[in-house]
């Protein structure tokens, strides 16, 4: 029985991780039909900028509930920063170009922003210890899990449901709905097309930061966790559907239940386990689980 | 004379491998090391233009490289046996026989899901060889030097005589494969980009030309994946990482779908930025690349192959038009 509860405690933890990173991911693929490898980096800046602001390394240590701010504040930066920038600069002059060049320019944005963070932060791990003893430790049967952890699982959904709501509820969410189902028929509409993919960057940007700031706690920051994160959370998007933020959800949590399984019973495959879930789901359901089938070219 | 060469391809294969020998012999030995291994990735780019021919891109063309590698490597180790056209023609044939059965699956698949598809299969094999102790994990295995027909080349002759060795097979694939381009099923991978269900109509099954291009592709992969591992002489399992397929595509998109020697120039040119940079920017070469990679998407949409189809359309009707 204890086995089961560590398992569904460590994949929930885990899946939340991943929801965080890949709910901008599965955002920006829905609107702009860009799979954005670049979003690891962008993630990795988020999770230095909480280290430059918060973990005491450049400035003093922040400790105690202002952390919190702060990091969110770091965020905001990083997107405000870089989102318009990569937008208009990079990504914009490549519009209309096939799905797969537009996956290969993010990959080039991606090469050039972790020599710019190696560039800004060096080569050495960063830590933002503070923030992790927050909320103490949680006791669960004989095992003590820190509280942390669970705050980012929080923090997970309250992301998803303030961004499902958003699209739901609120007239530029409706807009964006509009731009997904269709960006032709929306501009003829007078939507102004570029300026939602502006801002969607832009926030996708946001949500990328934050999913790094509020983990970069509970790891060492270096220059390559944008890479582990991106190849995990491609895994989480295609399994939920590309594009669906619900499919992300359950994504992630099947993705961090599978690797948590495996860890326990099988070390060796933690790897294995998350790809081999990805390859199936494509092989029964190719569009993910929450996708729309794809038309045929014709 | 030009005219002679470029209208038949024999002739022109063999212009090339006389030419890339007469520079190899006048190079130094650190040249022709990234020099064969730039040859031997041109081979994995030949097979992905033959995907991309159809439209489709693999993310984890890595997979069958680096299964190439350690088929080459592991048999060599177990058997003793070091003759590097063997080994590499093993690596070859496995990697087109695992291609031809996985390709049945991935055919049903396009855009962006057969890439992640294929993706999802080299992280599988990564993680599993990562873990895999008996075949050396992360830190991979090494290899024995290679001999040609029994011959066993002394230390200073070893790198021009493997060079020899890539120039030669590198030339006979891309005399095969340009023969292949032309050829009904060729020619009917350019079909299936432009119009899957008009070429049905014609009678043609659209699956049959995927996994048959696909196996190839493979094939092409595992024979450069080899050809590495005999040149490099350590395989890791890095090889089958999605950044190494990255790089792949890469210098695909930079050579284009429309010629054999732009994929391999597409690879040298890549491999050559890779070493400037790494030479004179240590820590700034994955920004040159990076640039360098935005740059020619931006102004070299169809790839440098298309800088010579260009002014050869005015001549020779193009190889799409045939296809219609």
């Amino acid at each position: 029985m204890d086995v089961f509860l560590t398992i569904l405690v460590d994949g929930t933890i885990y899946g939340a991780w991943l929801f965080l990173i890949a709910i901008g991911l599965t955002l920006v693929f829905g609107v702009m039909k860009i799979l954005n490898v670049a979003h690891g980096a962008l993630y990795a800046i988020g999770a230095y900028a909480a280290a430059t602001l918060v973990g005491g390394n450049v400035i003093e240590e922040v400790a105690g509930f202002w952390a919190l701010p702060l990091m969110l504040l770091g965020s905001i930066l990083v997107a405000v920063i870089l989102g318009p920038f990569l937008e208009k600069f990079v990504l914009r002059l490549f519009y209309g170009r096939d799905e797969v060049v537009l996956l290969l320019v993010t990959f080039g944005v991606s090469l050039i922003l972790e020599d710019v963070i190696r560039m800004i932060w060096g080569v050495f791990s960063q830590y933002v210890a503070a923030p992790y003893s927050l909320f103490g430790n949680v006791e669960m049967g004989p095992l003590y899990y820190v509280g942390y952890d669970f705050f980012v699982v929080a923090l997970a959904v309250l992301v998803g449901v303030a961004t499902s709501l958003f699209l739901s509820r609120t007239i530029m969410g409706k807009i964006v709905l509009a731009v997904i189902h269709d960006a032709e028929i929306s501009r003829a509409m007078g939507v102004n097309v570029s300026r939602v993919y502006l801002y969607t960057f832009t926030f996708g940007v946001f949500l990328a930061a934050v999913a790094g700031a509020f983990t970069s706690p509970m790891l060492a920051v270096t220059p390559s966790i944008g890479v582990n994160a991106i190849i995990l959370s491609f895994a989480v998007v295609v399994i939920g559907g590309m594009g669906s933020i619900g499919g992300a959800a359950v994504g992630a949590a099947l993705v961090g239940l599978s690797r948590a399984t495996a860890i326990n019973f099988w070390p060796e495959a933690e790897l294995f386990v998350i790809y081999a879930v990805m390859a199936a789901v494509l092989l029964f359901r190719p569009q993910g689980l929450f996708g729309e089938p794809a038309q045929r070219r014709i | 004379m030009i005219h002679a060469v470029t209208s038949s391809p024999p002739l022109a294969a063999l212009v090339c491998a006389a030419a890339l020998m007469a520079v190899g012999l006048m190079l130094p030995d650190w040249v022709l090391f990234t020099a064969s291994l730039a040859l031997a990735k041109g081979l994995v780019v030949l097979g992905l233009v033959l995907l991309l021919r159809m439209g489709a891109v693999s993310f984890g063309q890595g997979m069958y490289y680096c299964l190439g590698a350690y088929i080459c490597g592991l048999v060599g180790n177990a058997t003793g046996v070091q003759d590097a056209l063997f080994l590499v023609i093993l690596s070859g044939l496995g990697c087109c026989a695992l291609g031809a059965v996985l390709g049945v699956f991935l055919s049903a698949y396009r855009g962006v899901f057969f890439a992640m598809f294929n993706l999802a299969l080299s992280m599988i094999l990564y993680g599993a060889l990562l873990k895999a102790t008996s075949v050396g994990g992360s830190d991979g295995i090494g290899i024995a030097p290679p001999s040609y027909f029994g011959l066993s080349p002394s230390d200073e002759y070893r790198s021009i005589l493997f060079y020899a060795f890539v120039v030669v097979i590198a030339a006979g694939v891309g005399l095969a494969t340009r023969i292949y381009m032309r050829s009904e099923l060729g020619l009917a991978a350019l079909a299936v980009r432009d119009n899957e269900i008009r070429l049905e109509y014609l009678g043609l099954s659209v699956r049959r030309v995927i996994v048959f291009n696909y196996a190839i592709a493979a094939g092409l992969a595992g024979l450069g994946g080899g050809l590495v591992a005999l040149v490099s002489g350590h395989i890791i399992p890095e090889f089958a990482y999605w950044t190494t397929s990255g790089e792949f595509v890469f210098m695909t998109v930079l050579s284009g779908p429309s010629s054999i020697v732009a994929a391999f120039g597409a690879t040298a040119l890549f491999e050559t930025v890779r070493l400037v940079a790494g030479q004179y920017l240590p820590n700034a070469w994955q920004l040159m690349l990076g640039a360098f990679l935005l740059l020619s998407i931006l102004f070299l949409p169809n790839g440098i192959g298309a800088l010579a189809a260009g002014r050869r359309r005015t001549r020779a009707p193009d190889a799409k038009e045939d296809a219609r």
